[in-house]
């Protein structure tokens, strides 16, 4: 009966998992989004427009060494010669980059904090009504918080007890400061600065962000966070994030992020670099939930993101798990490029569309290294008059011998006005190499609800409950915590999407 | 328990049921027997709340109240159970979470406090046991994956858990061997009981020597032709379906142009 009572135990702890969620979700059924309110606090915002002198001024105020400016510059000049990219299957109307402003920052007595203490109670308190407590005390989960607002890191947790292990967990501005080596050998060693269009401007104006290196051997003792807020009006958020896995460490890192509710686009260009050496484990969890627009598709962020990993090392490996959720477009490919022999490249992928969002999402793994292999998992959920596409590139390269890839993409449909496209590019140039690609489409169906509605469960959990079973297998790589925030955000997100 | 009058539906704009009378009292059992396209299944889909059928004159009250009006959950968590003839697949989704949720809302309208995890735990391992079914159905993805054979006793699992007062049972044999129907029988006789009244929808009489009814009744053409005891269907069974033409009321067949 041991057996038995084992696979009980398992049913029970799942259940546990959703149960909770679910619970939440009925209170969360009827509600918009709750993230839409801002802080109204003395800020120092640049006028909008973008030129040199503009990024010479954002280099001054985070007292920046020479060699990074000029690496800004750089990016800049090559940012003026390169055009929008036009490809996504997303629309929208032309952005005036000059109408932008590129930096805003709370004021703050003095420049550098030596304790949470001195950080400002209203953004203490911002966060804390976001559910991200910065008062470690406070933190009933062992993970550690760089929380950042518009363009600048406030407060990052837990700093002292990553120390004793010797992990680096800061604000970016602030490593560029305290380890300028590190930052120097990785800074754009993943994606350069002219990789693509946004990735340039990032490279040019990027403010603040997170910064994490893991010593060789080191299991980080917690997970890593980054929480970014955008508070301010007509102000663009670029963050930068860094994270280096050295020899055979290993680290759990996830991201969040919301915004206020405003009729205007707002526009977030982010770069994220991942360096895994040798041995070294990435997990990188994100659940994004910009503001994503009002039922009419009025507002909303526009959230140009390019990620990508770097497997450098043998036998490294690198997971990338998304739920997004909230922006008015998404154009991101959080990617691995798989140099080690053995390495390991992951990609699991929820991305709702409702209303009049737009997400044109996917990955790109790039096979160079012997025995490497990949995982692509993609769940698209359109509903309302959402559009959404899955663009995927797998590359085998001559020298990957006996690369492996799986791809899976599952397109979920809600109502009869939204779109789900799937455009997967595959290249295969070594002939030991597997491929596999399979890809579904499916309508919810009405003999699901109505089995769900027949034992009892009312319409709106049923759907919800149809649409989180479909996303399980993604779901099930997020940290608890996380998962259970993902149920709950993919319930406010389709809410009133099903007459 | 169930009072059905003159019920007439539709289907996409096709009359099935042309006038339903039907009345059944609690502890009941009573098996609708009928060729095909008689009606049956969609007698069972109007009793509980499938939106693709629509009532156009009659109706039925359940416990005094009228279900016309009420959606098929709230049914449900009045206690109206069908054990579908095609159960759904819901990917993703354990059998116990999902039996869970629906446990959980039929007790919070009755005003009682929901099971967590655990103690629900313990309800269905008592009910997988009564019912014959191994406890690893528990975590398996609702329906998924399961032989026709499976999916027919979770329905009955389903029926154990959530102890409906109307359990509608639609062609619960079709598609079974004779083991298998044995197994689903034996678990809809230990939850028959004084408060649970039954309707039995089948093709066959094969499912009445496992299932005693106390009240059979013939389906022809969207009607109740004939009805009696249980030795009703063994008359069927003998003489066919044809021997019913004889007992239709003069005018029925010509409906049908």
């Amino acid at each position: 009966m041991s057996e038995t009572e084992d696979t009980l135990g398992n049913a029970g702890y799942t259940g546990t998992r959703v149960e909770q969620s679910t619970r939440e979700i009925a209170e969360m059924a009827n509600q918009t989004y709750k993230y839409g309110w801002s802080t109204d606090i003395e800020a120092e915002t640049f006028e909008p427009g973008l030129n040199e002198d503009v990024i010479a001024r954002i280099s001054a105020r985070k007292e920046e060494p020479s060699w990074l400016l000029d690496w800004r510059i750089k990016a800049y000049r090559q940012w003026l010669t390169m055009a929008e990219p036009g490809w996504a299957n997303v629309h929208y109307p032309k952005i005036d980059y000059q109408q932008q402003r590129y930096y805003s920052a709370p004021k703050r007595e003095k420049k550098k904090l030596t304790s949470l203490d001195e950080v400002d109670k209203e953004l203490l308190e911002t966060f804390e009504k976001l559910g991200i407590p910065l008062d470690e005390q406070k933190r009933l989960t062992g993970v550690a918080v760089d929380a950042v607002f518009d363009s600048v890191s406030v407060a990052t947790t837990h700093k002292e007890i990553l120390k004793k292990k010797g992990v680096i967990f800061s604000s970016f501005s602030e490593a560029v400061l305290e380890c300028p080596d590190l930052i120097k050998k990785y800074l754009g060693s993943v994606v350069p600065i002219g990789d693509n269009f946004f990735a340039a401007l990032n490279s040019a104006v990027f403010s603040d962000g997170s910064f994490c290196y893991i010593p060789k051997g080191v299991k980080c003792p917690m997970d890593l966070s980054t929480y970014f807020r955008i508070n301010a009006a007509e102000t663009g958020q670029f963050e930068r994030t860094l994270i280096v896995g050295d020899v055979g460490s290993y680290v759990n890192y996830l991201e969040g992020c919301t915004a206020p509710m405003r009729d205007e686009n707002q526009l977030h260009a982010a770069v994220v670099e991942l360096v895994a050496l040798d041995n070294a484990t990435i997990n990188y969890s994100t659940v994004q939930n910009w503001y994503a627009g009002d039922k009419e598709g009025k507002g909303g962020i526009y959230n140009f993101v390019t990620k990508r990993g770097k497997c450098e090392g043998a036998n490294s490996r690198i997971s990338w798990t998304q739920v997004e959720t909230g922006s008015a477009i998404t154009w991101k490919y959080p990617s691995c490029l798989l140099m080690g022999d053995n390495s390991v490249g992951e990609f699991y992928s929820v991305a709702v569309s409702n209303n009049y969002q737009q997400a044109d999402t996917g990955t790109k793994m790039v096979h160079m290294g012997r025995n490497t292999k990949s995982t692509i998992i993609s769940k698209t959920i359109s509903a309302g008059h959402g559009n959404n596409s899955y663009r995927g590139q797998v590359m085998v390269m001559p020298k990957a011998a006996n690369a492996r890839n799986y791809t899976q993409c599952d397109s979920l449909l809600i109502g009869d006005q939204c779109g789900a496209h799937t455009f997967p590019y595959i290249e295969v140039r070594n002939n030991t190499s597997s491929v596999e690609h399979e890809a579904s489409t499916s309508k919810i169906s009405e003999s699901q609800l109505f089995y769900c509605k027949q034992r009892g469960i009312g319409p709106e959990d049923a759907i919800s409950m149809v649409v989180n079973g479909f996303c399980k297998e993604v779901f099930d790589h997020l940290p608890m915590e996380f998962a259970v925030e993902a149920t709950k955000l993919l319930n406010v997100s389709l809410e009133g999407s099903v007459g | 328990m169930l009072e059905i009058t003159n019920l007439h539906a539709n289907v996409e704009g096709n009359e099935i049921l042309r006038g339903v009378d039907l009345k059944i009292g609690a502890g009941e059992v009573h098996a609708i027997m009928g060729p095909n396209g008689s009606g049956k299944s969609t007698l069972a889909q109007v009793l509980s709340g499938n939106e693709a059928y629509e009532v156009t004159e009659g109706g039925f009250t359940f416990l005094g109240q009228d279900l016309l009006e009420m959606p098929a959950e709230e049914r449900a968590r009045l206690g109206v159970f069908m054990a579908f003839q095609y159960p759904v697949e819901i990917p993703g989704i354990s059998n116990a979470y999902f039996l869970q949720a629906g446990l959980n809302e039929i007790r919070k309208s009755h005003g009682l406090d929901e099971l967590d995890a655990l103690e629900f735990r313990d309800l269905l391992k008592e009910k997988m046991d009564l019912v014959a079914i191994d406890h690893k159905f528990a975590d398996r993805p609702v329906n998924e994956g399961f032989s026709g054979g499976e999916k027919k006793r979770n329905e009955i699992l389903q029926m154990a858990v959530l102890e409906p007062k109307l359990a509608i049972l639609d062609e619960s044999d079709s598609g079974l061997d004779i083991d298998a129907l044995r197994i689903v029988a034996d678990g809809v006789n230990r939850l028959r009981s004084p408060q649970r009244s039954m309707i039995v929808v089948t093709h066959y009489q094969r499912l009445l020597d496992y299932i005693i009814p106390d009240f059979v009744h013939v389906l022809w053409r969207g009607r109740i032709v004939k009805s009696g005891g249980k030795e009703l269907a063994l008359e069927l069974e003998a003489k066919g379906y044809d021997w019913i033409k004889e007992l239709v009321p003069a005018g029925v067949a010509e409906d049908e142009g």
